[in-house]
């Protein structure tokens, strides 16, 4: 997806090629790397590129983003590059312009329900929320008696238990009591929870697929170089099958992504072909992470199992980005029940109608 | 390693007005009694009549130029109709063959007074195509092929004997590979040559092999000094192999590789009725998805070949992924069938429907290039080979 002759994207390509090597990454225990990667991002505008101008950001499309995201996939960079995007686009549904500096986005599970109360403050815990500890601000999806309501709120007055992702990366258990927001608006008609849910789930989609395209990437690399047996084990078509169908996932994935941050940068409601699209992208992009990353690491064998390499980096993160904002079986049965109450002669022409 | 890429293409609004079309003669055809949807159990011999009314709506060699019949339509429009055919279980087989790659062969190779005569009548609904590549001893080892084609005064004379031959037993005409030279040291793939076979000609005998499925489609097809005139030669002599790649995309990507067994799918979401269970609902937005998914990728691929490109190895993809999809689709739909209520109305179409695509299912990854041929293709696009 990644398009080189745009502007946006070519920016954040070059930001992840110069400061985000995966094997300069993977060698330097003390995390120096972030920062100057941060900066760099924040310089070019791309945390907050979701954002209108008039309220703190760069103003780029939907698509544009999209596509930065799906690079950032390709990079695996564990830096809240998507969750300060999602937070960003969150607030600008509100109307509430974007602080500088980190933000994430709660509930990042469904299921989860933060509620407004009566005098304005917040309460409930959001689970799995990313980068919530190195997070300035949260951006809330709150709920009462007349609905939805979007938030911006300091981290500095929530509980934040540190936990960590299948991948390392943080993922923690946010409490609010009783806080204050330091912004709160209703959500506009149409806003619920399950938006935010699908356009998370999109973004995490489009993260596995960046990162699946890197693992064929390094896959085939290696199995060019690796020699046993006395020839390269790519000359093996038992690998080069693997290969073939790790390409495939890929594929699956890379489409089914793509294809829905297309339907939602040109949608202008959530309707159920925007539905299809995005909860399909995080099914399809889920289990693409479960059979690629199991072919990457059995063409890689013993050497892919260690930290020392860089592999798990991005078949760990492909894995672990399948629990965010609903799990491939959450979709499933949201999608299975929303196929099934429209009726069986009704399936065809909602998938034709893509 | 070259990128792969599937960009979101979508199908332009034309195609719309064209799916609406497609979708009320079908909805004709059906009320007619043509056929029925839902019994893929069938032999297409006998819609010859069903195959002429698809050629007069003009939906038959839609791409092709004008001049030959066709309606110069775009290949984004072709797409919508076999897709809307192959879901509604239209009796497609006695022209689809011909549409599909017969036809596109001739316009690229054969004589321009054999295109005029042959390429309307395609068009018409009137022909149906068979192809003659595997023998007994060449399946996807397609350049170990024997059956001669020996010169003769005026044309060639043809020996020996095509297998697996699907529809042999109703078509007018084969487009087939015969040797016209022994391979060479440096290439294995020189020395067979395209023909064009009138099916009618003397020399040539059809035995029908039955099929597990109850189908009788199969056929091996016996050469006896069977003649070929020259004008039937279709490209360069011995260069057959040159000619058998570029039409690949076209034949690999399309909706029937992915929706061949479809049709249980919707039969399970009408037993499940509309509220289903978790798990019944679980694994029906799993196999949605994967459909859109796989839908996706494919219209991905006809827009890059809409585009004038050549996906070689996107569309050996989305026929790798999608017949085994198709092959796995009923298997699934069996698993969440054994929780659907005795009662359910159409159960019993769902379980016939389930025995013959289950009976269908190991053909898929077998037809049209195995499942293995194609991985070789892909990792080759891959750069392992």
């Amino acid at each position: 997806m990644a398009d080189a002759d745009n502007i946006v994207v070519a920016t954040a390509e070059k930001i992840f090629a110069d400061l985000a090597d995966p094997q300069t990454i993977n060698h330097d225990k003390d995390g120096r790397w972030a920062a100057p990667l941060w900066r760099a991002l924040s310089e070019a505008g791309l945390p907050l590129a979701w954002v209108a101008e008039e309220l703190g950001g760069a103003g780029v499309d939907l698509a544009d983003g999209f596509a930065v995201i799906n690079s950032a996939g390709r990079f695996a960079v564990a830096v809240p590059l998507a969750e300060t995007l999602l937070a960003g686009w969150l607030l600008q549904q509100g109307g509430i312009a974007s602080p500088d500096g980190v933000m994430t986005i709660a509930p990042a599970r469904p299921n989860d329900r933060i509620m407004r109360n009566a005098d304005g403050t917040l309460s409930g815990p959001a689970r799995g929320v990313p980068f919530a500890k190195s997070a300035r601000h949260v951006a809330v999806v709150a709920h009462d008696g007349d609905g939805v309501s979007i938030a911006l709120v300091e981290t500095g007055g929530l509980r934040i238990d540190a936990g960590l992702s299948l991948a390392n990366d943080p993922s923690d258990t946010v409490i609010f009591d009783k806080v204050a927001p330091v912004a709160i608006q209703r959500a506009p008609a149409g806003f619920d929870q399950d938006r935010l849910m699908l356009m998370g789930g999109v973004v995490r989609g489009l993260q596995i697929a960046g990162a699946l395209d890197r693992l064929l990437e390094i896959s085939v690399r290696y199995a060019g170089e690796r020699v046993a047996f006395e020839k390269p084990i790519g000359k093996f078509q038992a690998v080069q099958h693997n290969l073939a169908r790790l390409a495939g996932e890929s594929a699956a994935a890379s489409a089914a992504a793509t294809s829905a941050a297309d339907a939602i940068a040109g949608a202008d409601a959530f309707d159920d072909a925007v539905f299809l699209e995005a909860a399909s992208a995080k099914i399809r992009c889920a289990e693409a992470a479960e059979k690629g990353a199991a072919i990457a690491h059995q063409v890689h064998g013993a050497i892919g199992f260690t930290t020392e390499h860089i592999l798990h980096r991005f078949s760990l993160r492909a894995l672990a980005w399948r629990d965010d904002f609903g799990s491939e079986s959450h979709w499933a049965v949201a999608l299975g029940q929303r196929v099934a109450a429209r009726g069986a002669d009704e399936l065809w022409p909602l998938v034709a109608s893509r | 390693m070259t990128a792969l890429r599937f960009d979101p293409i979508r199908l332009p609004g034309e195609c719309e007005e064209l799916r609406k079309e497609v979708r009320a003669f079908l909805a004709e055809e059906i009320a007619a009694g043509t056929f029925n949807p839902f019994q893929p159990l069938r032999e297409d011999a006998d819609a010859r009549e069903f195959s002429r009314r698809v050629g007069e709506r003009g939906w038959i060699g839609m791409t092709w130029p004008k001049k030959y019949g066709g309606h110069e339509r775009t290949f984004l429009e072709r797409y919508v109709v076999t897709e809307e055919m192959r879901v509604a279980n239209a009796p497609v087989r006695r022209f689809f063959v011909a549409d599909r790659q017969s036809g596109p062969i001739l316009l690229r190779y054969a004589p321009e007074h054999i295109k005029m005569d042959i390429l309307p009548r395609i068009c018409r609904g009137e022909l149906c195509f068979a192809i003659g590549m595997s023998e007994p001893n060449s399946g996807s080892d397609l350049f170990a092929a024997k059956t001669r084609a020996t010169k003769t005064e005026g044309g060639w004379l043809i020996n020996g004997s095509k297998i697996w031959t699907t529809s042999a037993h109703m078509a007018d005409y084969m487009i087939a590979i015969f040797r016209t030279s022994p391979a060479t040291k440096e290439n294995r793939r020189h020395g067979l040559t395209q023909f064009l076979v009138n099916m009618k000609s003397p020399g040539i005998k059809v035995n029908p092999i039955p099929q597990i499925t109850g189908q009788k489609e199969f056929n091996e097809v016996v050469f006896t000094d069977a003649f070929v005139p020259d004008d039937h030669q279709l490209g360069e002599i011995d260069g057959a192999w040159k000619q058998a790649t570029s039409e690949l995309a076209y034949e690999r990507s399309g909706p029937e590789r992915f929706l061949e067994t479809y049709y249980v799918l919707t039969e399970l979401v009408r037993a499940v009725g509309p509220d289903p269970d978790t798990r019944s609902a679980e694994g029906i937005g799993r196999l949605v998805a994967q459909l859109h998914a796989m839908r996706r990728m494919s219209v991905s691929v006809a827009g890059m070949l809409h585009a004038g490109k050549e996906p070689v190895v996107e569309a050996s993809i989305v026929k790798d992924v999608g017949t085994v999809w198709e092959q796995q689709l009923p298997h699934r739909v069996r698993d969440l069938a054994a929780f659907v209520e005795e009662d359910a109305g159409n159960r019993e179409t769902l379980e016939n429907q389930l025995t013959f695509a289950i009976r269908t299912a190991p053909k898929l990854t077998i037809q049209g290039g195995t499942t293995e041929v194609l991985r070789g293709i892909i990792a080759r696009g891959l750069g392992l080979r």
